[in-house]
């Protein structure tokens, strides 16, 4: 398990999103997230990133493997707005979205700071972190200029 | 004893009612389809000699065969995959019998899904054994803290590329769903039996994945079972009903693709197991799309039909909408589908129902028949099978 990470701003509200559930091939990756970082894994040997994180490179099979920033900017590949039943741990029905990164992976994440009737599939994005319950952070993503 | 290729068929098909409460553990009903598939098919339940099932089913295999009094079992397996995989129990069988290794293969699915536990509900947090390994849903994970808790949700995703790239709108889709419950609807099983839909209906059900899907786009959630015995050609023609031939079954799942949570392949606008499935069953049997009859197809939400309608190869990439919207999918069209009503109509018993369709499709005893019926194909999606007349 990672740090916990310093508590939010006397004001903010408490996070009610449910923490990632962490196994041992993801944990650099949730961990990083706690700090807000943003990484993805990479082969050390042919160079390909591959999510999510593996232990080999599908590619090369190399079990070489770093772990390295991602830029963070990507396109909405697809998106939807979760209406029945709600999900747990959403004061508002998030944006679910698979956002292509920049990177040539894709992830599934939200898409935080839009309205969904501007909701448009290829609009660019650029990642954020939001707090979870057991003082984690995620991943997420807002829109880009 | 020597093994030699032994062709395969299924000889019998048993379920429960299909409800909302059975009143029933899953093991009762699984004993009930099992028993039901023997008698339908005059084979004594001692005889089972393999057994297969989903990995996700409850029931366990030594406690069924307690039930059915099986007397000496050769072969057990489960499949992984949900119901995507359905059609790989036919696939599994076929195999067990081809190589001579069982004799008569009992495969069922029995489930209280809807009276003691919710499939389309938020998972059970005390409870994740859905998302652990062994069942080929490794991704889901990553959808859980982002609130993509259920199937609609992590279906609906999937779907999202395809809808956008073709300008499939849901009014669309309404279509699929309003025809399969014409076909339920004359089918006494199906839970909505004499509830057909319009297509306002269908628009005026709430949203569940807006803006993709609706609550009409969603299967059932069922509690009832179904059980199918599959033995060799010979011994069917034997037995009390017309045998179906398995004229070939497969499974594919191509690289980077998963079950239900498959954003990870290269063009979301396929479905790339579909596709697996459509090239083997073709190159195995040397029949093509025009040589089917009818399709009975994996409908847990109404794009899968569209996408495997495309991969298959009845129609082009982005066509499917319009030829489910032009009746070609209805009774008199050039492939009726899912003449039970699918698992949007009849039930949701994860796609077992569906081929027990398939089966009386080839036999001629549906409710919804469709005329001279010579091949029938199954496909679950990561699965496939074409039944055939002896």
């Amino acid at each position: 398990m990672s740090e916990p990470t310093e508590p939010a701003a006397e004001a903010a509200p408490k996070p009610t999103r449910i923490a990632p559930i962490v196994t041992p091939d993801a944990k650099s990756f949730w961990a990083a997230a706690d700090r807000e970082e943003f990484i993805g894994q990479k082969c050390s040997d042919c160079g390909r990133f591959r999510f999510p994180p593996r232990p080999m490179c599908p590619h090369c099979h190399s079990l070489a493997r770093e772990e390295v920033p991602l830029s963070g900017r990507g396109t909405v590949y697809t998106w939807a707005v979760p209406r029945h039943p709600p999900p747990f741990g959403f004061r508002e029905p998030p944006i679910i979205a698979v956002i292509a990164l920049e990177e040539g992976i894709r992830m599934v994440s939200n898409v935080v700071g839009v309205k969904i009737e501007d909701m448009r599939h290829d609009m660019p994005v650029e990642v954020t972190f939001e707090p979870t319950m057991g003082n984690h952070k995620v991943p997420v993503f807002r829109p880009r200029r | 004893m020597t093994r030699k290729f032994t062709e395969a068929a299924i000889a019998g098909i048993g379920a429960t009612e299909f409800s909302k409460a059975s009143g029933r553990s899953e093991l009762q009903l699984a004993a009930e389809c099992s028993l039901a598939a023997c008698e339908d098919a005059g084979v004594d339940p001692r005889d089972i000699d393999g057994m297969i099932t989903f990995t996700i089913d409850n029931s366990d295999e030594i406690s069924l065969a307690r039930c059915l009094g099986v007397k000496d079992l050769a072969y057990t397996t489960r499949i992984p995959g949900g119901g995507a995989a359905a059609a790989g129990t036919i696939f599994q069988a076929m195999a067990l019998v081809n190589a001579g290794l069982c004799q008569n293969v009992l495969i069922w699915r029995a489930m209280n899904e809807r009276s003691q536990y919710r499939f389309g509900q938020n998972p059970n947090q005390a409870n994740m054994s859905g998302y652990t390994a062994g069942h080929g849903t490794g991704s889901l994970l990553w959808c859980i803290p982002y609130g993509a808790m259920t199937p609609a949700s992590w279906a609906a995703l999937q779907a999202g590329r395809y809808m956008h790239r073709y300008g499939v709108t849901n009014r669309d889709l309404g279509y699929v769903s309003v025809q399969q419950r014409k076909y339920a609807a004359t089918n006494p099983k199906a839970w909505f039996y004499q509830r057909p839909i319009t297509l306002e209906d269908h628009q005026n059900s709430k949203w569940i994945m807006e803006p993709l899907l609706r609550l009409l786009d969603c299967c059932q959630e069922s509690d009832g079972g179904v059980a199918i015995l599959v033995t060799s050609l010979e011994r069917a023609k034997d037995l009390k009903q017309p045998p179906v031939r398995i004229l070939g079954a497969t499974q594919s799942i191509p690289y980077n693709v998963e079950v239900i949570s498959n954003y990870y392949h290269d063009d979301l606008t396929v479905m790339p197991e579909a596709m697996g499935v459509a090239r083997r069953l073709w190159a195995m049997t040397g029949l093509k799309p025009s040589d089917m009859q009818c399709a009975m197809i994996y409908d847990a939400f109404t794009p899968h039909v569209l996408l495997q309608l495309e991969a298959f190869g009845f129609c082009k990439p982005g066509e499917a909408k319009d030829f489910v919207k032009s009746g070609q999918i209805a009774i008199d069209g050039a492939l009726p589908v899912n003449t039970h009503g699918g698992l949007l109509g009849e039930a949701y018993i994860h796609g077992m129902n569906s081929m027990a369709e398939g089966v009386r499709q080839v036999r001629g005893t549906s409710v919804n028949q469709v005329k001279n019926v010579q091949h029938v194909l199954v496909s679950s999606g990561m699965a496939g099978a074409i039944l055939a007349r002896a």
